[in-house]
């Protein structure tokens, strides 16, 4: 590749480069502007805003609608991460390490159940979780999110522990090491790397999720960020709560854009499941 | 999983066969096939099933190439590497919701930048069929991403030395992309069309915060969601869930016995 290494080379990939970015960052940008906007110039049509204010910021912080929200987004998202990853490792490492009967159908249910189409579970779910009371609680909306991340879990997990290098294990015990320090220090090093990407995945998974929290919950006890914001309104009848979204749009994806900043070799290795190592 | 799932459906599938109706709930009863016969003898249905086939078929499409050259920058690029990954993670990591606002207001009249270059008078967002352009676009722009990554995956699999070979045989840049790297990325291909077309199929968040399904826009998810929670009309609703459920399952049957698909499952089992 050194041989092709010519300036023109590198400015045409620059430019190349620079709509990509252009690409993927101009929709982001036009709502960040939106939400500095004051509320008179918000119907301005300019991409830069004339006047920066943060009013739109102190605006939604100000009401318990919002803050409320974002504590459940961030709780419920977190916990529902937490026991997917930790559930989806013991399931990927049965399926990267043992064999047995019913593996194939495993792994084929889980897809199954990634693929599948989520109103179609709104609506008993909507019917059972009221007759069991788990209707607009934290619970109500953690277990779909579980059901619905673990198959991502287990795949991206299994994905990696096939990569990891068992008979380093067993090399460890030669040496000397027990069954349990062999765990320890060898192989929990090498999957840490896959835990957290997985994590990661799941987490802005639920983080994403529309559709169940606005089925599943009716008041701020359980909704999450998306749901309330599609029910924001305005600070009087006949304004349209433009700025106010915006800036909770902006507010959710400061944690994506920090994840990305942070892992995005971790994120791309994890939607790719480890084939770019090699 | 089984719990969450299997029991759920099973229940679902219960429901569609009653009439019942959350502001009637007297009324319930066990009504047979009847559900399905109203979903399915009416406008609103087909309506909504040739839009989402249609959002599906395009914006999969579109989706496709524009990966397959989002895969080969990212690939080959030899500057910022790394900015570019990064750019790119961001659609696929932003909330779909706040994504979909930001797409709504950009072709709001007077407020967005991009309306402002339509001629005056004109309401994108309020007419059938340049809304569902704008959903295609933001659904195009939203999953791309994750399109490119997963052929991305793909073509890191194509070995360098290979496309040395067939560069010093005499083959141009064109005929190494169709003949060498697409073949040699067929599975990844594959398993990415097969993941987009069964989500593309279930799209509800961008139509809803775009145009609420309003104007012939509803997609077959959002006809379920408003029999269930505007019309409380759960029968009719997990008829539709039901319907949606068999039309996924029959794209991804279709995908496999047609395209040879390994299941999707196979990518896990090893063939690597």
């Amino acid at each position: 590749m050194a041989a092709m290494d010519t300036p023109g080379r590198k400015a045409g990939w620059g430019l190349i480069d620079l709509l990509v970015i252009g690409y993927a960052l101009t929709p982001v940008l036009w709502i960040a502007s939106l939400s500095f906007k004051p509320t008179s110039l918000v119907t301005d049509g300019h991409f830069i805003p004339r006047e920066w204010t943060l009013d739109n910021y102190r605006g939604i912080f100000a009401t318990d609608e919002f803050t409320r929200a974002l504590v459940n987004s961030i709780g419920i998202a977190i916990i529902a991460t937490v026991l997917a990853v930790a559930i989806g490792m013991m399931a990927a490492y049965a399926i990267a390490r043992l064999s047995f009967p019913g593996k194939k159908l495993l792994i084929g249910i889980s897809l199954l159940i990634a693929m599948f189409p989520q109103i179609s579970l709104v609506s008993p779910l909507f019917e059972i979780e009221r007759s069991v009371g788990l209707f607009d609680t934290w619970p109500g909306l953690i277990l779909p999110y579980i059901t619905f991340s673990l198959p991502l879990a287990i795949y991206t997990l299994a994905a990696f522990f096939r990569e990891i290098p068992w008979e380093l294990e067993k090399a460890a015990k030669m040496d000397g090491a027990t069954q349990a320090q062999a765990f320890r220090s060898v192989i929990v090093p090498l999957a840490a790397p896959g835990v957290v990407t997985t994590a990661i995945l799941v987490f802005i998974f639920c983080w994403n999720d529309f559709l169940f929290a606005i089925s599943l919950t009716s008041t701020d006890a359980a909704r999450t960020v998306p749901a309330a914001m599609a029910s924001f309104t305005g600070s009087s009848q006949f304004e349209e709560p433009t700025g106010s979204i915006a800036a909770a749009a902006v507010v959710i994806t400061i944690p994506i854009v920090l994840f990305v900043l942070f892992f995005q070799r971790r994120i791309v290795a994890g939607l790719t499941s480890g084939a770019v190592k090699g | 999983m089984l719990a969450v799932t299997a029991y759920p459906v099973g229940y679902a599938v219960w429901l569609s066969l009653q009439r019942y109706d959350l502001r009637f709930p007297a009324q319930r009863e066990f009504v047979g096939l009847s559900n399905y016969v109203a979903v399915l003898s009416d406008g609103y249905w087909w309506n909504a099933f040739s839009v989402t086939v249609a959002i599906t078929a395009i914006s999969v499409a579109i989706e496709l190439v524009l990966g397959l050259a989002l895969a080969l920058a990212m690939h080959r690029t030899l500057i910022a590497r790394g900015a570019v990954r990064t750019a790119v993670l961001i659609p696929y990591g932003i909330v779909t919701v706040a994504a979909a606002f930001s797409w709504t207001y950009a072709w709001t009249p007077g407020t967005g930048y991009l309306a402002n270059l339509l001629p005056d008078g004109s309401a994108p967002l309020t007419e059938q069929l340049p809304a569902l352009g704008i959903v295609v676009l933001a659904e195009v722009w939203k999953t791309t991403p994750f399109m490119a990554l997963l052929l991305l995956a793909g073509l890191a699999l194509v070995p360098d030395d290979l496309l040395r070979a067939a560069q010093v045989d005499g083959a141009g840049p064109w005929q190494r992309l169709t003949r060498i790297i697409l073949p040699m990325m067929k599975p990844a291909i594959l398993v990415a069309l097969l993941f987009r077309t069964l989500d593309a199929f279930r799209i509800f968040d961008n139509i809803y915060v775009l145009t609420r399904g309003n104007n012939g826009t509803g997609s077959v998810s959002i006809l379920g969601y408003d029999n269930l929670f505007k019309a409380f009309n759960l029968g009719i609703g997990s008829a539709i869930s039901i319907l949606i459920f068999l039309c996924v399952a029959i794209i991804a049957f279709l995908f496999i016995k047609l395209f040879g698909t390994a299941a999707p499952g196979s990518n896990v089992e090893g063939r690597r």
